[in-house]
């Protein structure tokens, strides 16, 4: 009788702990955004937001006088950043191998025999790479604003951005078996859920179409998207919310997720962030296709393209909100205030 | 103390009980074994059989183990026959159904034609498995409740996974068959349909699937709360209600003015749960067939309560000018 309720016990305890090994420990906070009865809030567990605080510390920017010689005229072969002053040049070039290659150091992108020479690859993409980030600083303020972004919002020390996707190489088993329609696996890209873990490509880049899956009328007037579509979607939506450390009510009302009037601010600034993303994935790192040596390239020979996790990386503001910009001013030359002001307010 | 306990507090053990003879025809079905289980007479009665597969069993479990079989295979074959990642991945794993380019037509196998077929098995194997309930009440003179109760939840089955997916023109509709996919549906199924919590019928399958806890437990608190005066004895209690049945009605008079009676509650019950499933799925079934938006129609009816806008004008960025040529695109 006794061994019967010790066995009975031990059970009860494993299952208890097994069960309690994927959650967090308690307390979490929990802060009101909306109206009172909405449900519209945010839940933070002050044990993460430390770790995430120390992993997005803001490294020391290099200050330097825009006085003096033009780089331009001082180097050979400048051809974005060539009305930067010697000095400006040279503590760019000095942070953007501390933020990119800081193992590698001149020698990842340069010929260090002659640093004027084209040869390395890595030379290529860092250029176009500065001017995708003058790209994003101008025009894209509408979801960057101006606390803008630098090669380390994205880098933070790696050569490859840690969170990057590349187009799936469909894994559809054999002939008969096996097909997980790109989906059922607990990738991080879409919080280890079971949702279609490469929904990238199809909102992401050039021409890909919205993710407008809700009917605008009560009875069925010919809003054909079909439930794979919506869990398409779901997966996107998953990324996004996983990627900023935020729940679905940081966005949306899920009283009525497609409705923009019941929306918060911030789904505007989202709604922006994804036509940045396929402006990058696009004219910035598609075009970079031919550059790369295919040990760079993804299963089906595409370049490694960004989303929402590539800048944001667990916060809802990359750096949590942190400026880089007053250092490296350059990296924003066209600076344009955003065009949707009220949304900033909120934020 | 006494009502704390999780466990049968009796356990009578006697000699194996055979059933009630009814014909030899029907004992010939029966299995000869009869065990005692002290784990199972602390849930429920300890004799272990005689069980009465019948041809009907039968034919319904092997229809029903091939399609788990199917299943499995499937799953395995996604973690290339790794059977740690199988045990890994499982509530992961999942069986899909075929894509909507299909429609109503039958897919490759591994586009969604096992799918098919495992719909088809379980059916089978469900209905005949209703079948069987229905058949053994009768041969034992019972009334035909269980089975209609099961028929019920088969009617929410045959709705999503066939009646529903064939009136939308695409087996896409249909549910796949996994632990996570199966529940990624359900949320997929709300958010495209506008928010499934203004569907009425939404409405009244919750109403009963709650009202079923809450009478569950009434009426199970009840029983065991008067059975040191034999309240278990109900249906004896029906016609002579003896002291346990008065204190137990008294008791609800006395706390809420009204008292279900020893046959009523069990009607009550039975209604409850039977109305579960079958509001739950005529909810589903208008869903994306007549209604394509619960929200907007909730809206239409007056039933969708609005809120102050309290984040300032938010509107729809895409009906400014473009912003990016690359912002343009075709729906998917």
């Amino acid at each position: 009788m006794k061994n019967f309720r010790q066995k009975i016990a031990i059970a009860c305890s494993v299952l208890v702990i097994i069960m309690l090994t994927a959650c967090e420990r308690p307390p979490v906070e929990s802060k009101q955004t909306g109206y009172r009865g909405t449900g519209m809030d945010q839940i933070n567990n002050p044990r993460t937001q430390e770790q995430l605080a120390k992993i997005n510390e803001m490294p020391a920017g290099v200050p330097a006088s825009p006085d003096g010689p033009k780089a331009g005229a001082t180097y050979k072969n400048v051809k974005v950043l060539n009305n930067l002053s010697t000095a400006q040049f040279g503590a760019f070039m000095v942070s953007m191998t501390s933020w990119v290659a800081p193992k590698e150091g001149c020698s990842y992108c340069h010929n260090v025999q002659n640093f004027a020479d084209d040869s390395l690859y890595t030379k290529t993409v860092a250029r176009r790479m500065i001017q995708m980030n003058q790209q994003i600083n101008s025009n894209w303020t509408d979801h960057v604003k101006n606390t803008g972004v630098t090669c380390y919002t994205c880098h933070r020390g790696n050569n490859i951005p840690q969170n990057v996707w590349f187009n799936p190489d469909e894994n559809r088993g054999g002939n008969m078996l096996g097909n997980t329609n790109g989906q059922n696996d607990p990738a991080p890209a879409v919080a280890y859920t079971s949702l279609p873990n490469k929904p990238f490509a199809a909102y992401l880049v050039e021409k890909s179409g919205p993710a407008r899956i809700v009917g605008k009328t009560a009875l069925p007037t010919g809003n054909k998207a079909t439930l794979q579509s919506t869990e398409n979607v779901y997966g996107m939506m998953t990324h996004m919310s996983h990627s900023l450390g935020v729940n679905c009510t940081y966005c949306h009302n899920s009283q009525n997720f497609s409705s923009w009037e019941q929306s918060t601010p911030q789904r505007v600034q989202a709604w922006y962030g994804i036509q940045m993303l396929k402006d990058v994935n696009t004219n910035f790192l598609t075009s970079l296709s031919s550059v790369f040596p295919p040990n760079r390239l993804g299963p089906t020979g595409d370049v490694a393209k960004a989303n929402c996790a590539t800048c944001h990386q667990g916060v809802n503001k990359p750096l949590l909100g942190q400026s880089m910009l007053k250092d490296y001013p350059y990296l924003a030359p066209n600076q344009t205030m955003p065009k949707d002001s009220n949304h900033s307010a909120a934020n | 103390m006494e009502y704390q306990n999780l466990f049968t507090q009796t356990q009578v053990t006697g000699p194996a009980s055979r059933g009630v003879p009814i014909n030899a025809y029907d004992m010939r079905e029966r299995t000869r074994s009869i065990g005692f289980s002290h784990l199972m007479g602390r849930i429920g009665n300890a004799q272990i059989g005689p069980v009465y597969l019948g041809r009907l069993g039968v034919a319904s479990l092997i229809f029903g183990m091939t399609a788990f079989f199917i299943i499995g295979m499937n799953m395995l074959a996604q973690v290339g026959w790794n059977p740690l990642q199988f045990v890994r991945k499982l509530f992961w794993l999942s069986l899909d159904a075929p894509a909507p380019k299909y429609g109503l037509t039958f897919p490759p196998l591994n586009e969604g034609g096992w799918w098919l077929i495992v719909g088809l098995f379980t059916t089978i194997s469900i209905l005949l498995w209703w079948l069987r309930t229905f058949r053994r009440a009768q041969a034992l003179g019972m009334g035909t409740h269980v089975p209609w109760a099961f028929a019920s939840a088969i009617w929410l089955f045959l709705v999503l996974g066939l009646i529903r997916p064939v009136l939308m023109g695409s087996w896409s509709e249909g549910v796949p068959f996994g632990i996570f996919s199966h529940l990624d549906w359900v949320s997929a199924l709300s958010i495209r349909y506008g928010n499934l919590f203004y569907n009425p019928f939404h409405m009244l399958s919750i109403v009963f699937l709650y009202g079923s806890v809450l009478l569950f437990a009434m009426h199970g608190a009840t029983i065991l709360a008067v059975s040191r005066f034999g309240g278990e004895r109900e249906i004896e209690q029906i016609v002579d209600r003896g002291t346990a049945s008065e204190r137990a009605a008294l008791f609800w008079r006395w706390t809420m003015g009204f008292n279900a009676t020893m046959e009523s509650i069990h009607r009550w019950a039975w209604w409850f749960a039977v109305l579960t499933p079958l509001t739950g799925g005529i909810g589903i079934l208008l869903t994306g067939t007549v209604v394509d938006n619960w929200y907007l129609w909730g809206v239409k009816h007056n039933m969708a309560p609005s809120y102050p806008a309290i984040y300032g004008t938010v509107s729809d960025p895409a009906l400014k000018a473009p912003v990016a040529p690359v912002a343009t695109g075709e729906k998917k």
